[in-house]
């Protein structure tokens, strides 16, 4: 109780503050241009998406006729699927989506474990010119666009592609590896594709973390695997739970690297949204889907969250 | 408690790329000494902190520990704990968990750590502290924790950066009484750096005085302040007054100076630098601002010196005086504050006396720069 008056007391100050470091004009735009942010641009498509989820799919001359009423349709079928098929549950859909979200935890973690070190060696070796250029260069290939990265990628792993001459030359293999096909070159393509939403938020912490506690923790005879452990890796939590946050939302939502690495036999749940949206011009069923994405991947981002007790604060920082 | 471990560092060298940090340091530490490293910043004392501990390996020359060569044993397995100069308390364990940080690399029950960490906690008058956070405690308070977390690990020598340099004036005093104290109790030796010579001059058995790498001299409080061996050291420790000028002549331990300034004058040569001192040389006269004294004026006396004033300060339980003096360099007399209203008045000549066995003559050389 008294906790919740405190915060909205505090809240008060900052909004006071906020218009006097601001100026009335000024303040006041800068919280308009926020507020037609958050309504215009997040709230309201995501509400319009919420309320067509719960609706049927009519031709358009019955749409606001009688027939247009609330449904949980949409969502059932994604649970048990249409009327007419023999099984008990929505096998199909379910696995897709079951798979999309393993996937996506996989493409996290691995993102986790390739960045983590990364980010020390960058954070912890102070500002030399060598590391700003490694920085630069880790972010050029980014200035290309996401579809063409995508297909550079599905080249390098193709049949005939670069990675499969290297293999065979150094007689790894014999055969040509189907990457495609065992859907390393999607994983690989999504996690690359974000990786650097996991190495920054991670360098920035570790770089904050003060060296004399590392050394202190190493003067007083600590390994190296404890000093991260104890030190480096509770520091840096935040970052590492902010980067896994995005990449895990943005790899889950993923599209164009499913479409274009993703084997034949493999969807990715975002490829049934756009399934429905696009092909079936069904938006009410798209958007029950997406919907569905939606909340399970929030849910899990704040479910982890809690195990690991970080609070929504500490990821913006 | 035995009598603690000794230190030496023998001919040390460290450098970095061309830039010598430390050159020929030669030090022996006595075991159970309270042993200060005083300079100015910069002048490498952390460099050779930093060789004991282990965390930097000096480009030539041995460190030893009990008698024992340190080369290529990490900081890890030195007998040594280091307190940083911004004490590196960890800000996400608790008090406790900090203290007996050692303890569970060594891989102790949190019973057992506990129980040690609730006894250093009563060392330190934290009693009852162990459950609250670094950040929740006043800057006190964290460095006598960050001292308490050093002395966990039982170290035999416990090697101190500057640890109360971020304290306010009153608390560092208090502190200083504290770590002589904590020192005493446990009989461990002492390496502690400091830029601030009040503190090394009450807390140490033995000061090192550095300049740019080198080691001027090594002596006892009373000796540095009193019997300084180099210019740097009778300028940089405390407060002196410097009278440049050529040798007249020499008697015993004593020399007549021909001041540039203030005629001929009478001190005694620095017990290191008798027999170094000959008829011509270009020698340096530190006369220290206690030590001067009002009186008559007496061209004939070789301990009187003649100058105008130029202001004085009222200090509270002093003033000073300055006078025009050698060159750019003035002359402060102080003079204890016993309800006078003031001493001089500016442009009055005033003729300062003083004792030759308070004056001290030696080489000139390089003086402490402000
Ligand atoms: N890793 C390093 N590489 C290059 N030069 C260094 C390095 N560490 C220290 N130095 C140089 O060595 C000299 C001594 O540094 P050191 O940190 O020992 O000074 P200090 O006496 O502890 O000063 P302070 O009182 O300011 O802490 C400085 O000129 C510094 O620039
Ligand atoms: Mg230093």
């Amino acid at each position: 109780m008294n906790e919740t008056v405190k915060h909205t007391a505090k809240k008060k100050v900052i909004f006071s503050e906020f218009f006097r470091n601001n100026g009335a004009v000024m303040g006041s735009l800068l919280f308009g241009l926020v507020g037609f942010w958050l309504i215009f641009l997040i709230l309201l498509p995501q509400l319009s998406m919420l309320d067509y989820s719960f609706r049927y799919n009519l031709p358009p001359a019955e749409v606001g006729g009688p027939k247009d009423v609330y449904t949980l349709s949409n969502y059932q079928h994604l649970l048990y699927g249409s009327d007419t098929s023999h099984q008990r549950y929505n096998s199909v859909d379910l696995k897709v989506f079951v798979r999309t979200i393993i996937a996506a935890i996989m493409v996290t973690v691995f993102n986790i474990l390739l960045c983590y070190p990364l980010a020390y060696f960058l954070g912890q070796s102070k500002g030399s010119g060598f590391v700003r250029l490694l920085v630069v260069l880790l972010i050029i290939p980014y200035w290309i666009n996401e579809i063409l990265r995508a297909f550079a990628l599905r080249i390098i792993f193709g049949d005939s592609g670069l990675l499969n001459d290297v293999l065979i030359f150094l007689h790894i293999t014999s055969e040509p590896i189907d990457f495609i096909r065992q859907d390393i070159a999607l994983y690989a393509g999504l996690g690359y594709a974000y990786i650097l939403l996991m190495l920054f938020p991670m360098y920035n912490v570790i770089e904050s973390l003060d060296r004399n506690q590392i050394e202190a923790a190493r003067d007083m005879g600590a390994s190296w695997v404890r000093i991260h452990r104890r030190i480096v890796i509770p520091h840096a939590k935040p970052g590492i739970v902010s980067g896994a946050t995005m990449v895990f939302m943005l790899s889950a939502g993923a599209l164009a690297a499913p479409q274009i690495l993703g084997g034949p036999s493999s969807l990715w749940f975002t490829q049934l949204v756009y399934q429905w949206f696009n092909d079936s011009l069904n938006w009410q069923q798209g958007a029950a889907y997406a919907m569905v994405l939606l909340v399970s991947t929030i849910t899990i981002v704040l479910t982890v969250m809690r195990i690991f007790k970080v609070n929504m604060g500490d990821i913006g920082k | 408690m035995s009598s603690g471990v000794a230190v030496d560092l023998e001919n040390i060298w460290i450098r970095f790329g061309d830039f010598v940090a430390v050159r020929e340091a030669n030090v022996s530490i006595k075991g159970g000494d309270f042993f200060s490293f005083l300079g100015p910043s910069g002048c490498g004392k952390t460099t050779i902190l930093r060789a004991v501990s282990g965390f930097l390996e000096p480009s030539q020359g041995q460190v030893r520990i009990g008698g024992k060569d340190m080369a290529g044993i990490g900081p890890n397995k030195r007998p040594t704990a280091l307190i940083f100069q911004n004490l590196a308390l960890f800000p996400l364990m608790k008090i406790w968990e900090n203290i007996s940080f050692s303890m569970e690399v060594a891989g102790a029950s949190t019973a057992e750590r506990r129980k040690r960490a609730d006894e250093l906690l009563d060392m330190i008058a934290l009693e009852g502290q162990g459950d609250k956070y670094p950040s929740e405690l006043s800057g006190g308070q964290k460095q006598r924790v960050a001292i308490a977390r050093a002395l966990c690990a039982n170290p035999d020598v416990l090697l101190l950066d500057e640890p109360l340099s971020a304290l306010d004036l009153k608390l560092r005093q208090h502190m200083r009484t504290e770590l002589r104290e904590i020192q005493k109790r446990v009989g461990i030796t002492f390496i502690y750096i400091t830029h601030d010579q009040g503190e090394a001059l009450t807390m140490s058995d033995s000061v090192a005085v550095m300049k740019a790498g080198v080691i001027d001299q090594i002596d006892s409080g009373h000796n540095i302040y009193d019997h300084p061996s180099t210019p740097f050291v009778a300028s940089f420790v405390g407060e002196n007054n410097v009278f440049r000028g050529k040798v007249k002549e020499i008697k015993g331990n004593d020399a007549l100076i021909s001041t540039n300034r203030s005629g001929e004058l009478l001190s005694r040569i620095t017990p290191s630098q008798v027999g170094k001192l000959s008829v011509g040389d270009d020698a340096m006269m530190f006369i220290r601002p206690e030590t001067l004294r009002l009186g008559k004026a007496d061209a004939s006396s070789k301990t009187t010196i003649s100058a105008d004033v130029i202001n004085e300060e009222f200090e509270g339980n002093s003033f000073s005086v300055f006078l025009k003096g050698d060159g750019d360099k003035s002359i402060k007399m102080s003079v204890p504050n016993a309800g006078q209203d003031h001493i001089s008045s500016r442009g009055e000549n005033l003729s300062l006396h003083y004792d030759a066995t308070n004056a001290v003559a030696m080489p000139a050389g390089e003086l402490a720069s402000e």
